[in-house]
C-alpha cells in the first residue's frame, strides 16, 4: 500500500535554536530541515534567527548567510543564484521552488525550509535525484533522425520553433515531479511531470524523426497515465511552465494515433 | 545489494504499449453518462410516484429498458475503469493488487448482467 506516514527513522524532531546576538535588527526565523546520515539520529528542525537588514533579499541569501556566519554544517546545493541552473530547488514555505528566486519578504512568519518532498535525503537539503536523472535519460532527450544529415544546420520555421516555447525553458530542478502525489506513490514507474515535459519537448520538435517511437515508449499505464491532472506541477513550477499541459498534449497525440 | 544501474531501474520492463485505450474509453463513458444520468434522474422525478404499478408502466415503454440498461452498463463500466486506477495508484503488493484488479472487473460484470436481467424481467 501507499504509505501515508513517514517511516520511523524519517520523523522529524526539534533541533537547536540559534538566536541573533543583536536583538534590535529586523529579525526573521528560518526553520531548516537537518539530517545527518552519519549520526544515526532522526532528522530535526534547527531554528536560525537572521537580521534581514544585513542579508540579501532571497531565501538562498539567508541560507548562505547561515552557512557562512552561523552554522557551516548546513548542507545545500546551489550554483547560479539566478534561477537558471535548478540546483537550489527545495520546499520553502510549503511550496517547491528555487531558493535563489524566492523572496524572503513574500513569506509571513518563520521561513520553513525542507528538502524536496518524498525523495531520499542524502544530507540536510540535498535529495538523491539519481532515479529522476535516470528517468530523464530513459526518454532519450536528444534529436533522433534517420534522414541523411544536411550540409548545414537543420532548418526550422519560426512557427515550428514556437512549438518549443514553454518547454525548452525547463531546467530540470525537479520541483514539479516532487510536488506530484502520483509521483510520490509510484515514482518507481511513473516518469513524472518534469521528465514527461522533456519527453514532449522532443516529440514537439519539428526536426526530430522519432515521434512514433517516442510515443510507443510512453504509452504505458504507469510511465505516462499515472498523471491524473492534479496540476501541482503547474502550480509549483518556479519557471512558470505548464508540465500538465505538455502531458495532456502527449495524451492527445496518443488519442489521435489510436483513432 | 542491487547492482542494477539507475538507468536499468528507470527503464524497468519497458512500455506496456497500452493505456491510451483505457484513457479514451474512460472519457467516452464519462461523456455518455452525462445525458444518460440526466435522463434517469429526470425520468424518475417526473413519475407520479415510485409505486410498483407506476414504475412497471414506465418500464413497459420500449425505449425505457433500453436506455436504462445502457445507463447501468455504462455506469458499472466507468466505475470499474475508475476503481482500476485507484487500485493501481495505491495498492503496491503484486498479489493483492492483481486480485483486486480482477475482482473489480468480475464484480462490475456481475453487477451489470444482473441489473440488466432484472430490468428486462420487469419490463418484458
Amino acid at each position: 500500500m501507499a504509505e501515508f506516514r513517514l517511516p520511523e527513522n524519517s520523523r522529524i524532531t526539534a533541533g537547536k535554536t540559534f538566536r541573533a546576538e543583536k536583538r534590535d535588527g529586523n529579525l526573521k526565523e528560518f526553520h531548516v530541515y537537518r539530517f545527518d546520515p552519519d549520526d544515526g539520529k532522526n532528522p530535526r528542525i534547527d531554528i536560525y534567527e537572521i537580521d534581514l537588514n544585513d542579508c540579501g533579499p532571497m531565501v538562498l541569501d539567508a541560507l548562505l548567510k547561515i552557512k557562512n556566519e552561523i552554522d557551516s554544517t548546513v548542507t545545500l546545493r546551489r550554483s547560479c543564484r539566478e534561477g537558471i541552473c535548478g540546483s537550489c530547488s527545495m520546499n520553502i514555505d510549503g511550496t517547491n521552488t528555487l531558493a535563489c528566486i524566492k523572496a524572503i519578504d513574500e513569506i509571513n512568519g518563520p521561513v520553513k525550509v525542507y528538502p524536496l518532498p518524498h525523495m531520499p535525503v542524502i544530507k540536510d537539503l540535498i535529495p538523491d535525484l539519481t532515479h529522476f536523472y535516470a528517468q530523464y535519460t530513459s526518454v532519450e532527450p536528444w534529436m533522433k533522425t534517420d534522414s541523411a544529415p544536411p550540409d548545414r544546420e537543420r532548418l526550422q520555421s519560426i512557427e515550428d520553433r514556437e512549438e518549443l516555447d514553454g518547454l525548452y525553458e525547463c531546467i530540470l530542478c525537479a520541483c514539479c515531479s516532487t510536488s506530484c502525489p502520483s509521483y510520490w506513490w509510484n515514482s518507481d514507474r511513473y516518469l513524472g511531470p518534469a521528465v514527461l515535459l522533456q519527453a514532449y519537448r522532443w516529440i514537439a520538435d519539428s526536426r526530430d524523426e522519432a515521434t512514433g517511437e517516442r510515443l510507443d515508449a510512453l504509452e504505458d499505464p504507469f510511465k505516462l497515465y499515472r498523471c491524473h491532472t492534479i496540476m501541482n506541477c503547474t502550480n509549483t513550477c518556479p519557471k512558470g511552465l505548464n508540465p500538465a499541459k505538455a502531458i495532456t498534449e502527449i495524451k492527445k497525440l496518443l488519442y489521435t494515433r489510436g483513432q | 545489494m542491487n547492482y542494477r544501474t539507475p538507468l536499468a531501474r528507470a527503464r524497468g520492463l519497458g512500455s506496456a504499449g497500452e493505456g491510451a485505450h483505457h484513457w479514451r474509453i474512460q472519457r467516452i463513458s464519462a461523456i455518455a453518462l452525462l445525458p444518460l444520468s440526466l435522463w434517469f434522474a429526470l425520468s424518475l422525478g417526473s413519475l407520479d410516484s415510485l409505486d410498483f404499478d407506476v414504475v412497471t408502466a414506465w418500464l413497459s415503454k420500449p425505449w425505457v429498458p433500453a436506455l436504462l440498461s445502457l445507463f447501468f452498463a455504462t455506469a458499472y463500466y466507468h466505475a470499474m475503469l475508475g476503481l482500476q486506477v485507484v487500485i493501481e495508484d495505491y495498492v503496491h503488493g503484486e498479489l493483492v493488487r492483481n486480485t483486486l484488479l480482477i475482482g473489480v472487473k468480475l464484480l462490475a460484470a456481475l453487477m451489470a448482467v444482473s441489473t440488466i436481467i432484472s430490468i428486462l424481467r420487469v419490463a418484458l
